[in-house]
This record gives C-alpha cells, structure tokens and sequence, in this order.
C-alpha cells in the first residue's frame, strides 16, 4: 500500500483562481454605458458577488501553469482502450473557428445560414454512405446520448405498432456501461448476455432471452474485446426472428470504415462518435458528438429537427436547405441543433480530407496497429482471447511471479512517459489493460511502447515496488481517491476555505 | 489525405511480425458479401482545398458580427469574448486530453474542473456543481432525473412552468416518456401575465419538483422566494433554470432556497456556434450530491503530500453502476466548462458586473424607445433582465422579414410558442448592441409602425 504522508497542509503546486485573486485587480474591462442608466430593482439585486480578481497575466500564467500537468493526444501515445484517441488535425481547429461558423444564432432565419446548413445535410448524407443507414439525426450530445436517442426509437417503434410487451434490453457482458444506462433511463429491463470462449455473443444464451418481450439487442462490433463477432449476422437474425432491433454501439467504427458498412450488416440503428472516429478531440472530457443513423423503417422516429432540402434546386441555383420534422419524432434531444460548431464542421473537415479511400486507410492502419502490438506483447502479458483483433486488444495486467496488479502496470507507464491503456474494462477480463493504438502512430511509437510493456513484466519479477509505488517521474504522485469522497470537498469558494495560498 | 505515418516498409515489417501477407488478411472475419464496400463519397482534399471549401460554405453564412445586427436571443446570446479564451483552449494540453481518468497526469484539467464548479458555485449561490451537462435544456432534464430518484417512486408530479424555454420543456418531455411521471403545468394557453405564485397551485404532495427559470422566458426576473417555500412546504423540490450573466447581478436562486440550478453556460465566453456546443451548468445543495448525474472533482492529495483532485463519487455513475446508474451521461462539455472558467476568471467581479449592467441598461433603452411607438408597447410589466416582450401590431413575420432588410436580425416570434402573443417579438439586447444600432432598430420599426 502507498503511504500517504500526514500533514496539516497539503503542499500547494498551483494555488486556485479564488486563491491568486487579489481586490481591485481587473483582467478585461468593458466600455461605459452609451445609453442613459436605468433604475435597478433594488429588491431583486444580489448582495455580493464572490468571483475571483485577477489580471490577464495572472489568469493566463495560472492556465498554462496547470496544462503543463496535463498529458494530451499533443504530447505523446495515448492508447486508451475505447476511446480512439487518434491525432486531431489542426485544420479542424480553424475550421470550425471561421466567423461563418462561430457568430451564427441557432434561431437566424434558414435564408440567412445557408452554408450552415448545406454542411449539416452534406454531413448527414456522408455518415449515410459511410455506415449504410438511410437516414441520420445529427442532434444528440454525444455517444450516450446517442445512444439514448437510439433506445427512444426502439421503443417508440414497437409501440407504434401498438407492441406494448416488449421491455427487455439484451446487452452484452462486455458492452460499456453507457447501454445499460441509456436502457436504464427509459425504465427497460436489462438482461446480460454472456459472451463465449472466442469472445463472440453466446448464441444458445441469446437465443434462450429471445421472446416477444424482447426491444432489442445492444451490440458493440467489434466488441470492446477488440473482437469483430464470428456471427453477427447469425445474431442480427436471432434478434429479429423474435421482432427485436438491433442497436449497434458505434464507439468502435474506426476499425470498419471502408471495411463493411453497420447498415448492410442489418442494424436497425447506430450512434456514431464523431469525437472517436472523425477525430474530434475530447477536449479532457467533451464535448463529444454523436449522431444516429437508423434503417428506413426507423427514419420516421428520429428526433426533431433534421436537415432536409425544403426546395430542389438546379445547375444555376442551389437548393434551399432547412428542417424538417420527422412525422412519428421521439421529440427533441437537446436545444437547438446539435454541436455544430466543435462536432459537425470537424468532422466534415475531416471526412472531406480522407475521402472514401483515405477512411479505408484509417481502418486498415488501426487494425494493423493493433494487431502488430498485440503480436508484440504475446507472450509477455496473457491474452484471454487471442485471435486477431480489430483496432484495440485486451491483455491481462498479469505476470507470472508476480503480484502486481494492471494498476500498477498502468501506472508505471506513466514514468516511461505514455499514456495507459483503459483498465479494469471490459468486466469480463480480469485486470485488465484495453489498448488501442490508433492509426496515427507510427512504427517506431508502438515499438518504444512495446519495449517498454516488457520491461515493465522484467521490473514486476525483480524491483515489484517500483511498480506499487509509481509513477515516480510524474508531478503528482497517486491519489487518496478514499480522502476524496469522505471529505467531500468540492468548491473551494466559500470564504473560510478561501484563504489556501 | 490522410494523418497515418506509416511507410509502407514499416508496414510490411509489421504484417510479417503479425504473421498475415497483406492488410485484407486481418479482416477475414467480416462476412464477405458486405467486406471492402465502395463507398460514394467525393474525392479526398487536401488541406488546403478544404481550407478553401470550409471557408466558402461559412461564407455564405451572415453572421450576427458584421453582416448583421443581432437583437435575437431566446437562449443563446451574442456577448463579448476575450481573447484570452480562446487562447487557453487551444492548448493542446487541454483540449486534445481525454476525460482525467489518470489523476497523475491529467492534474491541469482536474484542477481547471474544480475550479468551474467553484466558479458555478458562487455565481449561483449554490453548494455543489457537476463538470457541466450537454446545454441548459438537458441540464433542466437532468434536474427532473435527480428529483425522480431522490423520491423513488413516491411522488409522480414534475410542474413545469409555462416560461421555461419551449425548447427546454420539449427536451424534458422526451427524456421523461420511459418514466412513471407526469409533466402539469406547462400549458401556452396560461395566463402569462400572473406571477410565480401561481404555479403554487399545482404543485402538491405528489409533486417531486417544480421547473421556473429565471429570468424567465420573457426575460421577466421575479423574486421565486415564496413559491419556492411553498413547494418546500409541500415538500417538493425546485428548480431554477437561470442565466448566468443575469446573476451577476440579481438574487441568486441559492439565495431564494433552490435545491436545484441549473442552465445554459453559453453566455460565459462560448460562441454561438449556431446553437453548440456549449454548456448545461448544474449546481445543488451538498444534500443531494448523491443522487446527482454527472462527473464531479474533489480535492485530495497525493502520495507526495502535495494537494491535488480526482474524479470523485464515480460509483453514481454508468460505468460502476450500468443500468442502476442516476444517468447514462458520459462524455460532458469539458472543454466548454474550462472556456467558462477561464471566462469568469478573466472577466472577475468587476468585468461581469460590468457585462450584466451594460445588458441591462440598453435593453431598458431599447424597451423604452421602442414603446413609444405606435401601434407597440411592452407586453408585460414585471421588471426584466435584457430581454422583453414587444407587442407589435402586425405579423412578427412580416416585421422580421423587413428588418432584415435593413441588416437587422429581429427577435424571436412568441407566436410560434404562445397562441396568445402571436404578433409579439422576443427582443434581446446586450452588452455588444451599441445605441447607434438600438437607434437603427427603433427607426426601422418607427417605419413599420407607420406604414
């Protein structure tokens, strides 16, 4: 166990904004009022305003200080299962900053923004073609609330067929945790189902919950194994056969772009993750941006607005795009029209720029990538499912003659300066270490990784407390996460805490 | 083209420590009928075509900057953002990070994240706040989430009022059709003009939580103190659904007993984006922290003695808790979140004050000039933040249509929401409306008012 060292206080490594705020200082004034002073409702007007006093250059000193504890896409290898934390093209940071872009109102007349909106219909007629679907909402948030977005329409479509008994969600044991809580939120029963030895969806167990209860099934393919199921389309008919649909999670398209189409496959439904595949940058936690694509007998439920063409236009004159209601909607998602600004305009720079050939090319090298290191690490770390692998493979933090844990690995990682793999996920493997390299990292990166996973088995059998105790060449060392959730402290502007510098 | 920096040697290096002969090899288990599909999409650019085609379609966009003058809100508003913003965004430290999963190295988000839900904290007058929701409606979404976990079944009423965003009512109903609760008190047809008290009516001991915002969609700001204690004395939770920028200076909803506050974080150094991304803020009282949705930062230290932050409380959420989880929300608004808190930091005490007034007394302008015309007048009474109802005498439409002739973006149509303000227009003003073009909109309207 990691000894944390008592003591009264903390060392300090970087104050907070209320902690370098100082009376009197102003960052950014603004000019005085060109119109006569109105009266304030005195009554209604609040007392205080407790916000932090800072100059420019102490707010940007402050920020900048605190980057430089990050670790980012920019800096290094970063091979987070799932996550598909390929490079972000810095065009995309220019394009979706164009004043264009930037200073449109939601509400302007469609007449007004019509680049705007071509964008949004181009994008949604793209994401069609990539993925197979007929028709693709461009409103949800993110993948979870894709997702939610998704499990509304399954739901919606079986009771528009006046097909009230069906309440039950078939997920996977490997599926992220956001299906089960996209179900979760509509109130449907979830019903596990297991996985088999070669990391496929266990067809008698599916085939054994298949009933006219069933909505349908969630299925993440490839898996978060890693693995592209031996049966999909065994298990997209079993589903159906008992009137179910098909979700299909789309957190790991980057592996099928150009390779097969989700659509064609026979899902009924899929979110994309434009911030996974189309190289959105996660921003250290969103946004995100995750559309749904759905089958012709799903377009009627999508949610309210999508982009449509309201009059045809010709070789002079372009059409006029604006939105359209589809007639059997779930409703809205969220205001407006979706992320427009950080999701849309990237990942349309980024689909334009790869075109049909350079997406097969990102799928073909995250595969390559993936399977080279899974290759490279055979041997050294158990693999519980050793077949190829799509753009990521699970190995398992273990190393004979040795106790430590997929923690520690992950840890001491940090010191030979790469990001870890996603751990303790998928549930289905013990320790486990989820590693997708990506295909924007080249021979060299994955070898230095490579080298440095074995060394780390060598230093687990001979100098164990290297790794409990690491990382050791970070800034900040590991945490008291059990400190944290007792002490509960979450805001540090209430005045008696805000004497800390 | 494409960002994959592998030769081709280093390729056929790789192959042959994988064992297989070509790259097709490795997608042998895709059924072959669907393998390698062709898809129709246009030839790939280069940088700099797209640089190009990206510039013409934005373009052809008129912007509320420059093409145009601005006096649309209705949720998203069009304010000053110093530069200092966007050059701390695009540190690629921050904004190509994942979610601080690894508190060793992700120290400058957890830090920036703790620091938003100080931020949040004070300006509403509240004890905890989440890392930020997808936009204020699915924040307001969220709060009914919360509210229908902390009773459990026991309570099946959520009110709504009638001048909480249409928008932000249409995206609790959709969130809301799996659940065992109903939606009261949102009719357009109510009388608009009563005040919050009202709603105290229908809020009894089966209501979980009441929904206000504030100011409210009219721009209106009421004092929420009694109804808010009445619904207590029933028992049942609020809400306040508010604007940043208005509680800088007005009586925060912390202050008036909300249990809840949330809203759309735009105003706070986001662009309008034509409508995102931007920022759901959430802020409650520490009671309820538990059975709030979303990620949450608290402070710790390490094991070098040094005071550092980790994401905190995770078992609330879906990847420990799955199905039983109080939301499925994953990815937030992260970086939008660190825009607002460089935002507040920079802008201060003074700045934001400073920003509210300016709102406030060009929208009192704009109200004032514009009611002595003919034929218009303010709708309401009730004191307002920076933006009011116009009473018009013709169709808002036809009124639009004209003022964008003349370069201006009007307000927004009321009738679309409200049967009973059909020829009313939603007008918004803030601190980037000069008097020259409040003139330019009263004159365009004296115009119409005469015609």
């Amino acid at each position: 166990m990691t000894e944390f060292i008592l003591q009264d206080q903390p060392k300090v490594v970087e104050p907070t904004i209320f902690g370098l705020s100082s009376p009197g200082r102003v960052g950014v004034s603004f000019p005085d009022a060109d119109v006569p002073r109105a009266e304030l409702p005195e009554s209604l007007l609040r007392a205080d305003l407790p916000l932090p006093e800072l100059a420019e250059v102490d707010v940007v000193r402050h920020y900048m200080h605190l980057s430089t504890f990050n670790y980012s896409v920019d800096s290094g290898f970063y091979p987070l299962g799932s996550c598909t934390m390929k490079y972000n093209p810095k065009i995309d940071e220019d394009t979706c900053r164009l004043p264009g872009f930037l200073y449109t109102h939601p509400l302007q007349p469609i007449e007004t923004v019509q680049g705007n909106l071509a964008l949004m219909y181009t994008l949604q007629e793209w994401l069609k073609e990539i993925s197979g679907f007929a028709a693709v909402t461009l409103q949800p948030a993110a993948g979870a609330h894709g997702e939610f977005t998704g499990v509304l329409i399954m739901r919606a479509y079986h009771k528009s067929r006046g097909d009230y008994k069906r309440t039950k969600m078939l997920i996977p044991d490997s599926a992220h945790g956001t299906n089960p809580a996209s179900s979760g939120m509509i109130g449907l029963e979830v019903v596990q189902i297991p996985s088999d030895a070669r990391g496929n969806v266990d067809l008698e167990a599916l085939k054994a919950q298949c009933d006219d209860t069933v909505v349908g099934l969630m299925l993440t393919n490839p898996n978060t194994l890693g693995l592209f199921d031996e049966h999909v389309e065994e298990v997209i008919k079993i589903v159906h056969e008992c009137g179910g649909l098909v979700y299909g999670d789309g957190a790991n398209l980057n592996a099928l772009l150009g390779i097969v189409r989700p659509g064609d496959l026979g899902f009924d439904v899929m979110h994309f993750n434009l911030h996974k595949t189309f190289a959105v940058p996660h921003g250290g936690g969103g946004p995100g941006s995750g559309p749904v694509g759905v089958a012709a007998h799903l377009a009627d439920f999508l949610p309210e607005p999508v982009v449509g063409i309201i009059e045809d236009g010709d070789e002079e004159i372009p059409p006029l795009y604006g939105f359209v209601r589809p007639p059997k909607t779930i409703g809205r998602m969220k205001a407006f029209h979706g992320h427009f600004g950080g999701g849309l305009v990237r990942a349309y720079t980024y689909i334009a720029m790869h075109g049909a050939e350079g997406l097969r090319q990102v799928a073909e090298h995250a595969v390559l990538n993936a399977n080279y290191l899974q290759a490279r690490l055979r041997g050294v770390y158990p693999i519980p499912y050793d077949r190829i692998c799509m753009h990521e493979f699970v190995a398992e933090g273990r190393i004979e003659g040795s106790d430590v844990r997929a923690l520690d690995i992950a840890k001491r990682l940090m010191d030979y300066d790469f990001h870890p793999p996603t751990n303790y996920f998928p549930l289905i493997v013990h320790e486990a270490l989820m590693i997708e390299p990506t295909e924007t990292e080249n021979k060299n990166t994955l070898d230095r990784f490579a080298d440095a996973m074995i060394k780390i088995a060598e230093e687990a059998r001979t100098q164990p407390e290297l790794l409990r105790e690491a990382p050791h060449k970070t800034p900040f060392g590991r945490m008291d996460e059990v400190r944290a959730a007792r002490e509960l402290v979450l805001c540090c502007w209430l005045p008696e805490e805000k004497d800390e510098a | 083209m494409t960002y994959i920096p592998i030769t081709p040697s280093e390729r056929e290096a790789m192959l042959a420590t994988i064992g297989v002969k070509k790259v097709e090899d490795l997608f042998a288990v895709v059924p072959a009928a669907y393998r390698f599909p062709k898809l129709d999409l246009p030839p790939a650019l280069t940088e700099m075509e797209a640089a190009a085609e990206l510039g013409d379609l934005a373009a052809s966009n008129e912007t509320v900057r420059g093409d145009l003058i601005s006096f649309l809100g209705a949720g998203m508003y069009n304010h000053y953002i110093p530069a200092v913003v966007d050059h701390i965004l695009r540190r690629g430290e921050f904004y190509t990070a994942y979610t601080p999963y690894q508190p060793e190295i992700s120290q400058g988000t957890l830090q920036a994240i703790f620091e938003y839900q100080s931020l949040m904290c004070a300006l509403t007058g509240m004890e905890v706040s989440n890392a930020s929701h997808y936009d204020g409606a699915t924040a307001a979404a969220e709060a009914v989430n919360l509210a229908y976990a902390q009773f459990r079944g026991k309570r099946s009423k959520v009110v709504v009022s009638p001048t909480v965003h249409p928008q932000y009512r249409a995206v609790i109903r959709t969130y809301t059709q799996g659940m065992e609760l109903t939606l009261v008190g949102d009719d357009p047809q109510a009388d608009l003009e009563a005040g919050p008290e009202s709603l105290a009516g229908f809020v009894d001991e089966d209501t979980m939580l009441l929904i206000v915002q504030y100011p409210d969609f009219f721009g209106r700001i009421y004092d929420y103190t009694n109804l808010i204690e009445a619904a207590h004395a029933k028992g049942a939770l609020v809400c306040v659904v508010a604007n940043p920028i208005a509680l800088a200076l007005f009586k925060t909803p912390g202050e008036m007993g909300a249990d809840i506050v949330v809203g759309e974080g735009q105003p706070l150094g986001i662009p309008l984006w034509y409508g995102g991304p931007s920022l759901g803020f959430f802020t409650t009282r520490k009671k309820f922290v538990h059975k709030m949705a979303g990620r949450l930062v608290g402070e710790t230290v390490d094991s070098r003695g040094q005071r550092a932050y980790v994401l905190t409380l995770t078992a609330r959420e879906q990847h420990i808790k799955r199905e039983r989880a109080t939301s499925n929300i994953c990815s937030n608004q992260g970086l939008l979140a660190l825009a607002s808190a460089v935002y507040l930091s920079v802008v201060g005490k003074q700045g934001l004050r400073q920003v509210a007034e300016l709102c406030y007394h060009k929208a009192h302008y704009a109200a004032e000039q514009l009611s002595k015309l003919p034929g218009m007048g303010l709708c309401f009474s009730a004191p307002f933040f920076h933006e009011f109802s116009l009473c018009l005498n013709r169709p808002v439409e036809e009124v639009n249509a004209h003022l964008l002739e003349h370069g201006i973006l009007g307000g927004y149509d009321l009738g679309q929401d409200y049967p009973a303000l059909k020829d009313h227009l939603l007008i918004a003003v803030t601190e980037m409306n000069t008097k020259e073009e409040i003139d330019a909109l009263v004159h365009v309207l004296a115009e119409v008012a005469h015609d």
